[in-house]
């Protein structure tokens, strides 16, 4: 045992010990110690050195709320950036120090998070006296509870304290109560769980750490950590409070400690933190360290008390254990170098230290007051106030669906704690419209009345008035001192929010939850305003540093966002298909064969089209269908052109546009029967247009009686492309009268294709003779396979989504999106044919007669050819009109929309949105390719077979 | 994560919805009878207001359906909602 574990006292398995290496070193602790209390149990107080002027740094509280000490976890996977006061023990554990900065692993993280949905009636957060008793009450009335806390066990503040609930030791009663919520069916009970963001509506995100703590031990099939995403009813805030120190010179020394948490060291885990302390307070509360502290044997040199008056009561405990109580006294400094070994004491008079004297010490315990964590209540929405008598900003506005009990609210007396987290949860239930059971309410030992109040000092004047509030720390893990918050205010910054972005006071892993309120007194004391109007900086989540593997939980790689694939997929991938994502679509791009570079596919599979015939998977075409005697007029009012006019049998082609006029997509209505209607959508588009025609449907034209389904998935469908793309579907439908006059072009048949039902089309995409065969998706194979079959000899190939584009763009059909940006029209597309001048009105009618619509440099859609062939234009580069760049501001001429390598033109060619483009066609413009100018011919945007004579075969 | 309550579904979390803007802007009887100073004002201009606002929204994770919504745009709170061919309430 060392000199520092008590053999007595705290919770830790000393059956189970526990060997790490920290810096190099290695140790031995307990089960049951966090990283913190067993390198305090081993006399390591320094755990690192500060980011900025390198200076030792301590362990200086016992939880979340530490600025200081930061480490890097290596085992058993790399993890940066936690507090030693918060990494739970484990065998064979390897960490180090860090100073401000830590090391992301370089592999990838083996471990699985997860999400966990849960809704309840009551969520209390914290398990703490208040907390256990609000979710007791609560339980028992038969609501759904949740309760969260963040440590290992239940018990808050009572597992470090030495109290008695019903004349036995309160964790006992701790102990009962858990049991007690563990019986009940509704309720759940969370440990290791940190609510770390409270939204809207009772919307509370917590971070579950499940195998952490196991180390290597850790099972595979769990997952490391958990986000819970709860929706409660009513939360009852039981977050305990954050004792803050006072600032002094050299506060910073390691040895230098939050009074409470050296009590929590003590009791929770058997750890002594020196030999011989010193007690700074402003209040009541480090009383009782002090007497714990000279119970467990150590030697307490002095009590000092910044108060005129120390309280009665605790004067003659102290005087009983010979401990010495100096009031109307401050510690002004310490003297040491890794480790506190003088703390410097002089009196108070007039708010001035006088003559110092030094009292020897290893341990420097500090306390300034109690700071309740108001967090999650903030975030919730609540106001804030600021109390005089704590020093403290407490909540102040009343939340329907909130209640804060405790210490979180400012009550830090265990009696005034317990009854609160039943009138909490009273109010919870009144709320909630259930009557609260019965039950006697846990009764305490008795407190210590005092008489005194607790002092609310900031900062002891620096007796180093040369360099005053240089080494007085306030944000020890950001190295900000009282010199920088008063530079800030010298600078004439006056608002909290701004001195936090001006020090940096805050912004650590630990939010400033012992600095924050220390800045805000300071910069009240400099700028002579009250500290409450003052107001605090904004407690935004997280509560504390969540990893982003938590958050994306399973939502990672292929999980992380849904993939959709046609029913052809397999067969792709078998084909070797190198695939593009469309949307959430994963579409063949190109159909590589052995030795073939994209570029080489493709103008592969364009001759094929061109010269045979080929064929593509164009299930992704959004599908929807339009039904309802009114179905016809409802496309009327959507499409630019007529579309009530269209025959059953036929397909037409139609553009839709906004309001603005601007074209948002285009596709083919087919009319199925007089009232039906199978329109399609770009593939990306699909869900916006379906949104788009029921956003009309339903809040403009309620009166037209017409359903929209979304049939696209119901559809597979195969283009069958090219000159003897009639041949190949004349074997394999044989009843189907294919010729040109049966079959003629924009019309649609039922036929068996390959012996399953289809409907084909006549319709084309690439300028040649095409078909559209759309099977049901059962039957997508049947049809793939057996086109294939009947198109070996003719060379049937198939092709993806490049060749498609390049077969588009050499006609020059746009794509809606790629060569629109939601700032063209039909017109600037050259489709003046497809807006009816016929019909009264339609969607975007009366936008093209704006003045801005009719300007004659608006951005036209035109081909480019590049003068010299085998140059292939960025899609996106700029187009100039002389072929050297002036000084700016430059003038664009345009852009180039969609760029490719045509096989058909033994060239390279693109589209361009270019100002007055369909005026500049002949002329000579000038492309950026890289950092070089090149020449480009514009051309009309029809490139291949400006005639159409290959539509018909 | 807000709730928003779907006249035909009930509170539903507010990543299942889609906001519409502004309600009650009607398409123009005659568009082509308007200039096209007040055609602009209805594909253009929208309110802002600090408070109550009257919104379209869908809930497009479920019923698809649109509706209206009374929200004050400095808390997010939704006062009120109603169904489109439901008058618009009276919120204080
Ligand atoms: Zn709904």
């Amino acid at each position: 045992m060392s000199l520092y574990r008590l053999p007595d006292r705290g919770r830790v398995d000393r059956s189970t010990p526990v060997t790490f290496t920290y810096n190099g070193s290695p140790y031995t602790g307990y089960a049951g110690d966090t990283l913190a209390s067993a390198l305090l149990a081993n006399g390591v107080h320094q755990v690192t050195t500060s980011i900025k002027y390198g200076r030792p740094r301590g362990i200086m509280a016992a939880g979340p709320e530490d600025p200081n000490a930061l480490v890097q976890v290596e085992t058993p996977f790399p993890e940066p950036m936690l507090t030693a006061t918060t990494v739970e023990l484990y065998d064979g554990l390897v960490a180090s120090g860090l100073s401000g900065q830590g090391r992301l692993a370089t592999e990838p993280d083996p471990a699985r998070y997860d999400a966990m949905h849960q809704h309840c009636d009551v969520l209390v957060v914290g398990a703490g006296p208040a907390g256990l008793t609000a979710a007791l009450t609560a339980a028992r009335s038969g609501a759904r509870v949740v309760l969260l806390d963040d440590q290992p066990e239940a018990g808050g503040s009572l597992l470090g304290t030495t109290e008695l609930i019903d004349d036995r030791p309160a964790l006992e009663w701790v102990e009962a109560a858990v049991a007690e919520l563990d019986s009940l069916p509704e309720v759940r009970v969370l440990s290791r769980t940190t609510a770390f963001g409270f939204y809207d509506d009772g919307f509370v995100l917590a971070l579950e750490r499940r195998t952490d703590h196991l180390g290597f031990a850790a099972p595979e099939h769990l997952s490391r950590q958990r986000v819970w995403r709860l929706r409660a009813k009513h939360v009852v805030l039981a977050t305990g409070a954050h004792e803050r120190p006072v600032v002094f010179a050299d506060n910073d020394r390691p040895g230098t400690m939050l009074a409470a948490s050296a009590r929590t060291y003590l009791h929770r885990y058997g750890v002594r933190c020196g030999q011989r302390a010193v007690v700074f307070t402003t209040n009541d509360s480090a009383y009782q360290a002090a007497v714990d502290l000279a119970d467990a044997g150590l030697e307490v040199a002095a009590v000092i008390d910044a108060r005129p008056q120390s309280p009665a009561g605790w004067a003659a405990e102290c005087a009983e254990r010979g401990i010495e109580v100096r009031s109307g006294h401050v510690v002004t400094g310490t003297t040491g170098h890794e480790r506190v070994i003088r703390a410097h004491v002089a009196q108070l008079t007039d708010g001035r230290p006088q003559l110092r004297s030094g009292i020897g010490c290893d341990l420097l315990l500090v306390s300034g007051g109690w700071n309740p964590a108001v967090h999650l209540f903030s975030q919730a929405g609540g106001r804030l106030s600021y109390d005089d008598a704590l020093g403290a900003f407490v909540p102040s506005s009343s939340l329907e669906a909130v209640t804060v009990a405790g210490a979180a609210r400012g009550t830090f007396q265990l009696d005034g704690c317990l009854a609160d987290g039943g009138e909490a949860a009273q109010r919870a239930l009144a709320g909630l419209g259930r009557p609260t059971a019965g039950g006697t309410p846990p009764r305490p030992s008795a407190a210590h009345e005092s008489a005194e109040r607790p002092l609310t000092l900031w900062t002891v004047p620096d007796p180093d008035e040369q360099h005053a509030g240089a080494t007085q720390f306030v944000d020890l893990q950001r190295d900000a001192t009282v010199a920088d918050v008063l530079r800030a205010t010298g600078a004439g910054l006056r608002s909290v929010e701004h001195v936090k972005r001006y020090t940096t006071i805050g912004t650590a892993h630990d939010q400033g939850k012992t600095s924050g309120i220390i800045s805000s007194g300071l910069v009240a004391q400099s700028v002579r305003a009250g500290i409450a109007d003052l107001g605090t900086t904004t407690f935004r989540p997280p509560y504390t540093p969540v990893s982003f593997a938590a958050l994306a939980g399973r939502d990672r790689g292929h999980l992380h966002d849904p993939e959709r694939v046609t029913p052809l997929h397999l067969l792709h991938v078998a084909a070797g298909a190198d695939f593009e994502d469309v949307g959430q679509w994963k579409r063949p791009r190109y159909f590589p064969r052995a030795g073939e570079d994209m570029d080489t596919a493709v103008l592969r599979e364009c001759r094929a089209a061109r010269e045979s015939v080929a064929m593509m998977d164009a299930s992704t075409l959004g599908k929807i269908e339009v039904e309802g005697p009114d179905a016809a007029e409802l496309l009327d009012r959507l499409y630019t052109n007529l579309m009530s006019s269209l025959k059953v049998g036929f397909i037409r082609y139609g553009v839709m546009c906004g309001v603005d006029g601007m074209a948002i997509d285009d596709g083919t209505v087919m009319r199925l029967a007089d009232d039906r209607f199978l329109l399609t959508t770009t593939t990306g588009n699909a869900a916006k247009i379906l949104d788009w025609m029921e956003e009309w449907l339903q809040t403009e034209w309620p009166d037209l009686a017409v359903r929209l389904t979304s049939v696209t998935e119901q559809w597979a469908t195969v283009a069958l492309v090219g000159p003897r793309s009639r041949d190949v579907l004349a074997l394999v439908a044989p009843e189907l009268a294919v010729d040109n006059d049966s079959f003629p072009f924009m019309t649609w048949r039922e036929a068996m294709v390959a012996g399953v039902p289809a409907r084909v089309c006549r319709i084309s995409f690439s300028g040649e003779l095409a078909f559209e065969v759309n099977v049901s998706g059962w039957d997508a194979v049947t049809l793939w396979e057996a086109l294939l079959a009947a198109g070996e000899s003719y060379g049937i190939t198939a092709y993806g989504t490049e060749t498609m584009h390049v077969l588009r763009a050499e006609k020059g059909y746009p794509i809606i999106g790629q060569d629109t940006d939601g700032t063209v029209t039909p017109q600037d597309l050259g489709m003046s044919w497809v807006v009816s001048k016929k019909k009264p009105d339609f969607i975007g009618k009366r936008s093209f007669a704006r003045a801005e619509n009719q300007r004659a440099d608006r951005k036209h859609l035109v081909g480019l050819l590049p003068v010299q062939r085998d140059i292939l234009l960025p899609e996106g580069a700029q187009l100039v009109a002389d072929p050297q760049i002036g000084p700016p501001p430059v003038r664009m001429l345009g852009h180039v929309t969609s760029s490719y390598r045509s096989a058909a033109l033994e060239a390279t060619f693109a589209l361009a949105l270019v100002k007055g483009g369909r005026d500049r066609i002949g002329q000579t413009l000038y492309s950026t390719v890289g950092d070089e100018l090149v020449p480009v011919t514009v051309a009309e945007p029809v490139l291949y077979d400006p005639e159409g004579a290959r539509r018909d075969g | 994560m807000q709730l928003i309550p779907c006249p035909w579904c009930g509170p539903r979390d507010e990543v299942e919805f889609h906001y519409g803007g502004a309600a009650h802007v009607a398409y123009p009887e005659d568009p082509q009878s308007l200039t096209d100073e007040d055609w602009a004002r209805y594909v253009f201009f929208r309110d802002n207001p600090k408070g109550p606002f009257a919104e379209r929204w869908c809930h497009t994770a479920s019923c698809r359906r649109w509706f209206n919504a009374i929200r004050d745009t400095a808390t997010h709170q939704v006062l009120a909602v109603y169904r489109m061919d439901e008058a618009k309430p009276v919120t204080s």
